[in-house]
């Protein structure tokens, strides 16, 4: 039997131009080719079913193995709390100045947690994910925008649990609790933008996921979730690139104007100034450059 | 479709197609931080040397698919098959050349969407979504879907984790997920071998049924009676290049007659680097 390694092809592919011709001709479009911005929104809006049940199916297969089940959705951010209440309460007694420190630590770790691990699923939403990323057809943004929605719905859960704290201790129900909405948009926008960033990189340089836990722990030191800014640069020996670096770094806006809504003896005059405008400016930034930064590449994902 | 003249409307255009695989941590010193430390600071010279080993996985593969057609693609494992198929539908970047498609084609399977720690019907609409079809889409094929992979035939199962389901429940659900969409160009990944006897044969017509609808088949198998009942035309890889490209007949017998006698073994090529089936086979 003659082997078949110098049969002709029956149907010669002609050479390259030919082909390509014959593509225009019949009205062909390459496959897998980036789309341009404009469709890229249109093909996310319409996947957005998906990316709603996908961060769903993710939160609630969590628990799922548990015999409390969804409880622990709730559980875990009260014991969390109880922890910190114990270190900083109990142990070290610590109050630092600050009024209803406990509800100001809690919020503040609730907050900080949410922007952090929404960072953190962003690392991984491509690589991690190249099962799926090489199986089926989606805008790719879906991935990372969905980790951040999943981190949403824990931190409702979470914010469920900080009511309870609230309120027991003492903290007042006030019409500015309603400012938390707008807050929590403007901070999901933030974070769903550096979760697209963090993915491209991600994809393309997987060990980033290895050097993210120090670099959030650092930005966590620095964001204010234990201590307060206000009393920091109250002191004033700090030098002013300092106090602007500390009082526009995004985590501490988000957190502060979370703290100003929720806590009554967490004044105005606390805030960083132009806290409002900061926090919408880094949405923006964050939003869309991220998300048109991972656009950018978005044929390359899914490459091995 | 509406205009199916004798004329060949071509449906898929793969021009000059190579595509590689770059996996990191091959060199020499393997994982070893000099090694790593190494592979950083010779960054951009040569990818070899930095302990990046490139895999060519499909090599100048050119063809061009028309409307009607169902082709096979055989080739012994790890010749590049299911690598070609994910760079038709997409989703694996070429290297060189470039792949025109006529709207999206799309390969049959979801299992990457699906998650064992749910319900078999959540875990039906999260698989429809992620294919996606609409909400109202999903609601209005669920039975369906359910009864085709029949899960509920022994009890109530489909309220059950598909962890809990056998490996052939759960293969039939997945199956009858991925099928329950209609698709332009259809890709098929093997998948025909799925299940008991009854339900191989029912999913045999669903997927002739299928091919109804679609333009264009490109079924994936090692299976030679399915493709010969299947194909009229297949395409036959071996180490990345397409060696032949004919009528089912023809081209299944030169690749009977290589499979089935070893020792007529074909004269070395030059580069022999085994094409690793591991990037496939992680999703099929």
């Amino acid at each position: 039997m003659s082997q078949a390694l110098d049969t002709p092809p029956p149907t010669p592919a002609p050479p390259g131009d030919d082909l390509a011709a014959l593509a225009a001709r019949h009205g062909l479009t390459v496959s897998g080719a980036r789309p341009t911005l404009a469709e890229y929104v249109r093909q996310l809006w319409a996947r957005r079913h998906f990316i709603g049940a996908f961060s769903t199916a993710k939160l609630t297969s969590q628990y799922s193995q548990a015999k409390l089940g969804q409880v622990w959705q709730v559980m875990t951010p009260l014991l969390n709390a109880a922890v910190y209440y114990f270190i900083f309460g109990i142990l070290l007694g610590t109050k630092r100045g600050v009024p209803d420190y406990i509800p100001f630590l809690v919020t503040g770790v609730f907050i900080w947690t949410f922007t952090q691990s929404s960072i953190l699923a962003g690392t991984r939403a491509i690589s991690g994910n190249l099962g799926l990323v090489r199986a089926l057809h989606f805008p790719r943004a879906a991935l990372p925008i969905s980790f951040c929605l999943q981190q949403l719905q824990q931190l409702l859960f979470s914010m469920c649990a900080l009511v309870v704290i609230l309120l027991c201790f003492g903290v007042p129900v006030s019409v500015s609790w309603l400012l938390a909405v707008p807050a929590l948009v403007l901070q999901f926008t933030f974070n769903a933008g550096v979760a697209m960033v963090m993915a491209r990189m991600g994809a393309k340089t997987p060990d980033i996921a290895q050097l993210m836990p120090f670099v959030l722990r650092t930005w966590m030191y620095v964001s204010g979730v234990m201590w307060s800014i206000d009393k920091l640069t109250q002191k004033d020996h700090l030098p002013r690139l300092v106090t602007l670096a500390l009082e526009t770094n995004p985590a501490a806006v988000y957190i502060d104007l979370m703290r100003f809504a929720l806590i009554d003896s967490f004044h105005a005059s606390q805030l960083p100034p132009h806290v409002w405008p900061a926090a919408t400016a880094w949405a923006l930034i964050a939003g869309v450059g991220g998300f048109i930064y991972f656009w950018k590449s978005e044929e390359t994902y899914g490459r091995g | 479709m509406a205009e199916n003249t004798s004329e060949l409307v071509p449906t898929v255009v793969a021009d000059g197609v190579d595509i590689v695989y770059r996996v990191n941590g091959t060199g020499a010193g393997r994982g070893s931080a000099t090694a790593a430390l190494n592979r950083i600071l010779r960054r951009g010279k040569a990818e070899k040397a930095a302990g990046v080993r490139r895999v060519h996985a499909v090599r100048n593969v050119s063809f061009v698919a028309h409307r009607g057609e169902a082709i096979g693609l055989i080739g012994t494992n790890g010749s590049g098959k299911s690598t070609l198929l994910k760079a038709v539908a997409g989703l694996l970047p070429v290297e060189n050349g470039r792949i025109y498609t006529d709207g999206q084609p799309s390969l049959l399977g979801v299992n990457a969407a699906l998650m064992s720690d749910l319900t078999g019907e959540r875990n039906v609409y999260l698989g429809g979504l992620a294919m996606g079809m609409s909400r109202e889409q999903i609601r209005e094929r669920y039975d369906g879907i359910v009864d085709f992979s029949g899960i509920n035939e022994k009890g109530d199962f489909i309220t059950l984790p598909m962890r809990t389901y056998s490996s052939g429940m759960a293969a039939r659900l997945r199956f009858s997920i991925a099928a329950a969409k209609d698709h332009d160009v259809l890709l098929i990944d093997e998948a025909l071998a799925t299940g008991d006897r009854s339900f191989q044969k029912r999913s045999e017509d669903r997927i002739r049924e299928l091919r109804r609808h679609a333009g264009t088949v490109f079924l994936v198998s090692h299976n030679n009676k399915s493709i010969r009942d299947t194909c009229d035309r297949v395409l036959w890889l071996e180490r990345g290049e397409l060696r032949m490209d004919g009528p089912t007949g023809e081209v299944l017998k030169e690749y009977e007659a290589f499979t089935g006698d070893k020792s007529d073994k074909p004269k070395a090529k030059p580069k022999a680097v085994p094409a690793p089936k591991a990037p496939a086979a992680a999703s099929a």
